[in-house]
């Protein structure tokens, strides 16, 4: 380490005012903060400098992920061996397997999305934003495995520029990037994104067991009925067909726990989420109306993207709610969405990207609120004391 | 007998009517006028350029009437007024789309019935109209149909392009052979929103080209 500081030190000044490459200022910089926590001292006023920093706060994200990512290649591989009828496989071929089945789009998503984000910092002669390292893991977690990889630079790239920059990079965005890249992919390239052959990888050329099908647990149960459905260990474990990182429960929750320990991730969010999501699924368990709502409340948690967008999605920082009730109103609003979505929409099997996008929306709204009745309150506890 | 200075046809002054609402007062991206019609009918470039020619034909027209009647015209009344020489025109364009391009016109469907309420025409006629001769509005209303115009086709033309891969119904992508890369058509760009964001692009490069635009706070 000692070594990689004194070189960043070296070629330091070769970027700073009226060095060779000072144009590239905030690559270094960027690099140079990514690497080393940052040795700038203000000079103007007081200001309080924390050691966890932007890019430290990501990396804690990028950690809580890891379970998620490596569940999520052992179970590419798994998927796989099960639609061909592969039965020789050990744990560790079927893990390199999804690996190395994962890497390129995950190579694809950070050279895409971060060659965006720092081009857009050259020409603005701002600081690099590091929103997209969490990003750039989170679209290839949330892809089917078999999209083809010039489509997920193209959602990248309309993510980070749309969904992102034009309204001013990290920070400044009302949509989750992830999610938005997810939801043009969705609505450009439909075939791509839904049915029950592009959630294992080799299944969309064709070539699977004759028979075979791949739906996720939310596509068998409109197709076939509640009753087909794979058991609720399954689905909690996460040996099932679905986005590469979102099928396991337990990986996702590793990740919760991660998130909350450091308190990086909002628990208010998280267990409002999951509340609504249970409180409507029992309420429609109770009254009926059509087939889906006899899905079991519980079975919304573990199936489909509920656990992911509950814990890696909605609690974004940025395009969630900032006032403490505006986090439980939205969680909670966000977890109904979900399953009205699944139940009421024929069209959308899976709500979860759908609700969260629309809530991301409303947020500001919810806060606007929020504050606004906290002044009444006050306003009327300072006319009757 | 007093000889009275005659303007020019195509003074400078003119000329400007013609031409500011081409770029820096231009109906659709800086007005933001007409955003509606310019959603809706821009799937495909030919129904697109129909419906530029028909605003062309409905708005010059109608801004010439109700320039030569602007002193007749009581102030109470007169949106009323406006009103009725526009749908007249709208009557007539669509029955005559109906006659020689009915193809189109079942495209256009009840957009070009809509022409009535598209708020360039009625934000002319009110503006401009009213106050000026017969010549400089029918300028006026050819310059801003066509800087209304060439928005909707260029906005049709990146849809239909990126959306179906062809252009003027031309299959393009498919003659080109992009298709056997795994090349494959954006189904998002025919939805109503990808028209929304094209025009936010085009409003983005015409700010970023031409910053006097930019409003201060």
């Amino acid at each position: 380490m000692n070594f990689l500081l004194k070189k960043m030190k070296e070629i330091e000044p070769l970027f700073e005012k009226g060095g060779r490459f000072e144009k590239l200022h905030s690559v270094y910089d960027g690099f140079a903060t990514f690497l080393f926590v940052s040795d700038k001292v203000t000079s103007k006023g007081t200001h309080i400098r924390d050691y966890m920093d932007m890019k430290r706060t990501m990396t804690v994200v990028l950690i809580a992920l890891m379970p998620a990512l490596l569940f999520g290649c052992y179970n590419i591989g798994l998927q796989h061996t099960r639609a061909f009828g592969i039965d020789d496989w050990t744990l560790m071929q079927m893990f390199w397997f999804g690996f190395l089945k994962l890497l390129p789009m995950i190579i694809v998503s950070y050279v895409v999305g971060l060659g965006i984000e720092f081009v857009a910092a050259q020409i603005r002669g701002h600081e690099i934003n590091e929103g997209y390292l969490v990003t750039g893991m989170l679209i290839p977690l949330i892809m089917p495995i078999d999209v083809p990889l010039w489509m997920v630079a193209v959602s990248v790239a309309f993510a980070v520029i749309i969904g992102k920059e034009i309204f001013g990079g990290t920070g400044m965005n009302i949509l989750n990037p992830a999610l938005t890249a997810r939801a043009f992919l969705f609505f450009s390239y439909p075939g791509w994104m839904t049915g029950d052959a592009v959630w294992i990888e080799g299944l969309v050329k064709g070539g699977g067991l004759d028979g075979f099908s791949g739906a996720t647990p939310l596509a068998v149960a409109k197709l076939e009925g509640i009753a087909h459905m794979p058991s609720a260990m399954d689905m909690f474990i996460g040996t099932i067909p679905g986005s590469v990182g979102e099928t396991s429960t337990v990986a996702i929750l590793i990740g919760a726990l991660i998130l909350l320990l450091t308190g990086v991730g909002s628990w208010r969010i998280m267990l409002s989420m999951t509340l609504g999501a249970l409180g409507i699924g029992l309420l429609l368990n109770a009254t009926g109306g059509n087939d889906y709502t006899q899905i079991p409340a519980y079975y919304h948690l573990i199936m489909g993207g509920f656990a992911f967008g509950t814990v890696f999605m909605a609690t974004d920082p940025v395009t969630a709610a900032q006032t403490n009730t505006g986090k439980y109103i939205y969680g909670a609003l966000t977890g109904i969405l979900v399953v009205v979505i699944r139940v009421f929409n024929p069209a959308y099997p899976e709500g979860t990207m759908l609700a969260i996008l629309l809530m991301n929306v409303m947020a500001p709204l919810i806060d606007h609120y929020v504050v606004n009745a906290n002044i009444r309150r006050r306003i009327k506890r300072i006319r009757t004391a | 007998m007093e000889k009275v200075e005659k303007e020019p046809l195509l003074s400078a002054k003119n000329i400007k009517l013609l031409k500011n609402p081409l770029g820096q007062d231009n109906p659709i991206t800086v007005q933001v006028l007409g955003i509606c019609s310019a959603l809706a009918v821009t799937v495909k470039m030919k129904p697109a350029i129909v419906m530029a020619i028909s605003v062309m034909v409905v708005l010059a027209v109608s801004n010439v009437v109700i320039a030569a009647l602007r002193k007749s015209i009581p102030g109470r009344i007169r949106i009323i007024v406006q009103l009725v020489v526009i749908a007249t025109m709208v009557i007539l364009v669509d029955q005559f789309l109906k006659a020689f391009a009915f193809d189109v016109s079942k495209q256009l469907s009840v957009f070009v019935g809509l022409i009535i309420t598209n708020c360039i025409i009625m934000g002319r006629l009110e503006a401009f109209a009213m106050a000026n001769k017969p010549w400089p509005s029918f300028l006026d209303g050819l310059g801003n149909a066509w800087g209304y115009g060439w928005i909707l086709i260029a906005v049709s033309f990146f849809r239909e392009f990126l959306g179906t891969g062809s252009i003027m119904g031309f299959p393009v992508m498919e003659k080109l052979g992009v298709y056997n890369f795994g090349y494959e058509d954006n189904g998002m760009m025919i939805l109503p929103p990808m028209a929304l964001i094209t025009v936010g692009i085009i409003i983005w490069v015409q700010r970023a080209r031409n910053k006097s635009l930019i409003e201060t706070k």
